[in-house]
């Protein structure tokens, strides 16, 4: 009961949030300068025609009206149409964000099981040489961007041994699996094409370790404070006192706890991945939205722009919700503070 | 004559921390009868805390280091013992009540997961099935007088008050039946009027299991009242031991002086005089005594050398220089 509150009332301020975004970034594309209308037809087109155009997109009309007729849309699932592609937004997004999200989960997964094994490897061997190296992997994780891990990797694996697919998410005699998530690997399964989806997870496998690494390295880092600072507590040492196994110390006590910020900062990253992919999304040459989003940029396309950037901005706030519901799940602080505040 | 029950010989510890060591104890002497209840008093900061850890090898390591030195339970050296032996002792041998009960339980875990566990381990050889171990939760909280402990085996700790708190880390460390209670300042971080309710509840509790206890506390009063024997501890060392009542008729050391004029008497002028200066820093402490830069009658030789113990009576003893003629 308590659960379903707390789920309506974390959804309903979503739904605030989202409009919230949605006029700042509609506006935002609006104030920007240069013509759409122009740009989408090219400087050779006859100004009536630029001029019909800007009335067919409604960019006549004042912002606010513009705004409404965007959002009658929106909530139908109808961003209108992309001035770059010259097809519905929606069905752009559609055929990108799988792509995506394919990578963002393998990403996820990979700096979710790696970033904590890490992490609990380094408290576990506090200041001893599996430490040292954790802790120097680390920085330079945090401090490298994606996209160096990216061409680093296409140099060493694609290049020089030749190991692993450079681009794409599936090599070109092979053909794509029947469309039922969009997500190659499961697809194919789904088809019983094994050959696939092995060929799709190689191709997965180098950007989505590229993009990994750095958040990996952030997990490493945090897991590993988190579980030195919790060693030190009275609690530990209480435990300890009372004859309970130390395996089950650290197994069951201190990881529960320590988990906690590590799985607040994991949604974060897991949902950063969706903007940051971009430059290695262009190096891999990965149809993902990301790399989407860019073009769309660049090319000023007023709606394509504000409906990638609306599915961002939804992915955080699902991804949000997620986390604070499990935190909430591990920390009963948390849970009946929440409840006794109300 | 009663048998010795714990034995501390010239323990040392220190911290490896960032910019150095810090020597936090250096040369600690205590030892206890079977029975007896013995008081450990000192400022903040002088290593009472971490001489009960280092008792029950608790002691977070690193940065806490054991250097030197050996405690005897009975024959056997605390110090020396492998993991099951080590085991043994936590769940029969030695039983410990922290300061705050706040930093003591787990936040995350219920009350009835902690206390079960307890008692689990404490007594893995009788095999209790979990209902039974359940029964034994109940009734221990019914022994610390928790009202409805049922409820509470389900609670978190924010849920209840330091008091209950307190009381159920009492429960805990009674379950085991152990030898040996060490109760570190376990009233401390309590309400003034709960205070008085959890010592009363510790007292009785003791006293009916006849259990052997090391009483920290920088409370004079609750030593007064409960101790036979107290150890004054001034910046890792122990300064001055006597019965409580020739303690606090006639305390020799400087330093215990000062702590008994820095009581605020409800009779007196009200004020307390203190001690002035602060406890040492640990990275470089005081050549000598440890006490000297704030001992009001420091000698040369006090700079130089530490002072042994000197006796002065049947169990009084004293490591200052003054006494050194009598």
């Amino acid at each position: 009961m308590h659960f379903i509150k707390f789920l309506a009332r974390r959804i309903g301020h979503s739904v605030f949030v989202i409009l919230g975004l949605s006029i700042l970034v509609f506006l935002i594309a609006r104030v920007m300068p240069g013509d759409p209308a122009r740009m989408a037809l090219g400087p050779r087109a006859p100004e009536a025609v630029v001029q019909r155009f800007r009335e067919e997109l409604h960019l006549d009309k004042p912002i606010y009206v513009q705004y409404y007729y965007w959002l009658r849309g929106a909530v139908q699932g109808d961003f209108g149409m992309s001035l770059f592609t010259k097809r519905n937004v929606a069905h752009d997004v559609k055929e990108f964000l799988p792509a995506t999200l394919e990578l963002m989960v393998c990403t996820g997964i990979i700096f979710t099981v790696f970033g904590i094994l890490l992490g609990v490897a380094s408290a576990r061997y506090a200041n001893k040489w599996p430490d040292n190296v954790v802790r120097v992997f680390s920085y330079l994780g945090v401090c490298t961007p994606a996209y160096v891990f990216g061409i680093l990797f296409l140099l060493l694996f694609g290049y020089v041994f030749n190991l692993l697919p450079t681009i794409g998410r599936l090599s070109p005699e092979l053909e794509y699996p029947a469309h039922a998530t969009g997500f190659i690997t499961i697809d194919s399964i789904i088809a019983g094409d094994f050959r696939a989806f092995w060929d799709g997870l190689k191709h997965l496998i180098m950007p989505s370790v590229a993009l990994a690494l750095g958040p990996m390295a952030q997990e490493a880092r945090i897991t590993r404070s988190s579980m030195t600072e919790n060693l030190q507590r009275d609690f530990i040492a209480l435990e300890r006192s009372q004859a309970i196994p130390e395996r089950r110390i650290m197994t069951r006590y201190l990881m529960r706890i320590s988990i906690i910020p590590t799985v607040s900062v994991l949604g974060l990253d897991f949902a950063s991945q969706l903007g940051w992919a971009f430059l290695v999304e262009l190096i891999f040459n990965w149809p993902g939205l990301s790399r989407y989003g860019i073009n769309v940029m660049l090319h000023k396309d007023l709606n394509a722009i504000v409906a990638v950037i609306m599915i961002i901005g939804l992915v955080f706030l699902v991804v949000n919700i997620v986390v604070d519901i499990i935190v909430a799940g591990l920390d009963p602080r948390i849970r009946l503070g929440a409840e006794r505040s109300k | 004559m009663a048998r010795r029950l714990l034995h501390i010989r010239d323990l040392h510890v220190r911290f490896d921390v960032y910019g150095g060591t810090l020597k936090v104890l250096n040369g600690v002497n205590l030892h206890l009868d079977e029975g007896e209840k013995v008081g450990l008093v000192g400022e903040t900061g002088c290593g009472k805390t971490t001489t009960a850890k280092s008792i029950l090898r608790i002691l977070p390591m690193p940065p806490a280091k054991i250097t030197g030195g050996e405690i005897l339970l009975g024959k056997d050296d605390i110090l020396k013992m492998g993991i099951r032996q080590l085991r043994e002792l936590h769940s029969h041998g030695i039983s410990m009540i922290f300061q705050d009960p706040t930093a003591s339980l787990n936040p995350v875990f219920t009350i009835g997961d902690q206390l079960t566990d307890t008692i689990r381990y404490s007594t893995v050889e009788q095999k209790l099935t979990k209902r039974e171990t359940k029964k034994r939760a109940v009734s221990a909280l019914s022994d610390v007088s928790l009202p409805d402990p049922v409820r509470i085996l389900e609670n978190y700790p924010i849920q209840l008050s330091g008091g209950m708190r307190q009381r159920i880390c009492i429960a805990m460390a009674l379950a085991s039946r152990s030898r040996l209670l060490i109760a570190d300042e376990p009233t401390t971080s309590l309400d003034v009027t709960i205070q008085a309710q959890v010592l009363k509840l510790l007292g009785r509790l003791v006293e009916e299991k006849d259990t052997s206890t090391i009483l920290i506390t920088h409370s004079l009063g609750v030593v007064r009242e409960w101790t036979q024997r107290v150890y004054v501890m001034y910046a890792g060392q122990m300064v001055e031991t006597a019965p409580t009542k020739e303690l606090f008729h006639s305390p020799f050391h400087p330093y215990t002086k000062g702590l008994m004029k820095a009581v605020p008497k409800l009779t007196g002028e009200g004020v307390a005089l203190g001690i002035s200066g602060r406890i040492p820093d640990y990275l470089n402490p005081p050549t000598g005594c440890r006490f000297h830069p704030r001992c009001p009658h420091v000698m040369d030789v006090c700079r130089k050398e530490r002072p042994p113990y000197f006796v002065a009576g049947d169990t009084h003893e004293v490591a200052c220089f003054l006494y050194r003629e009598k």
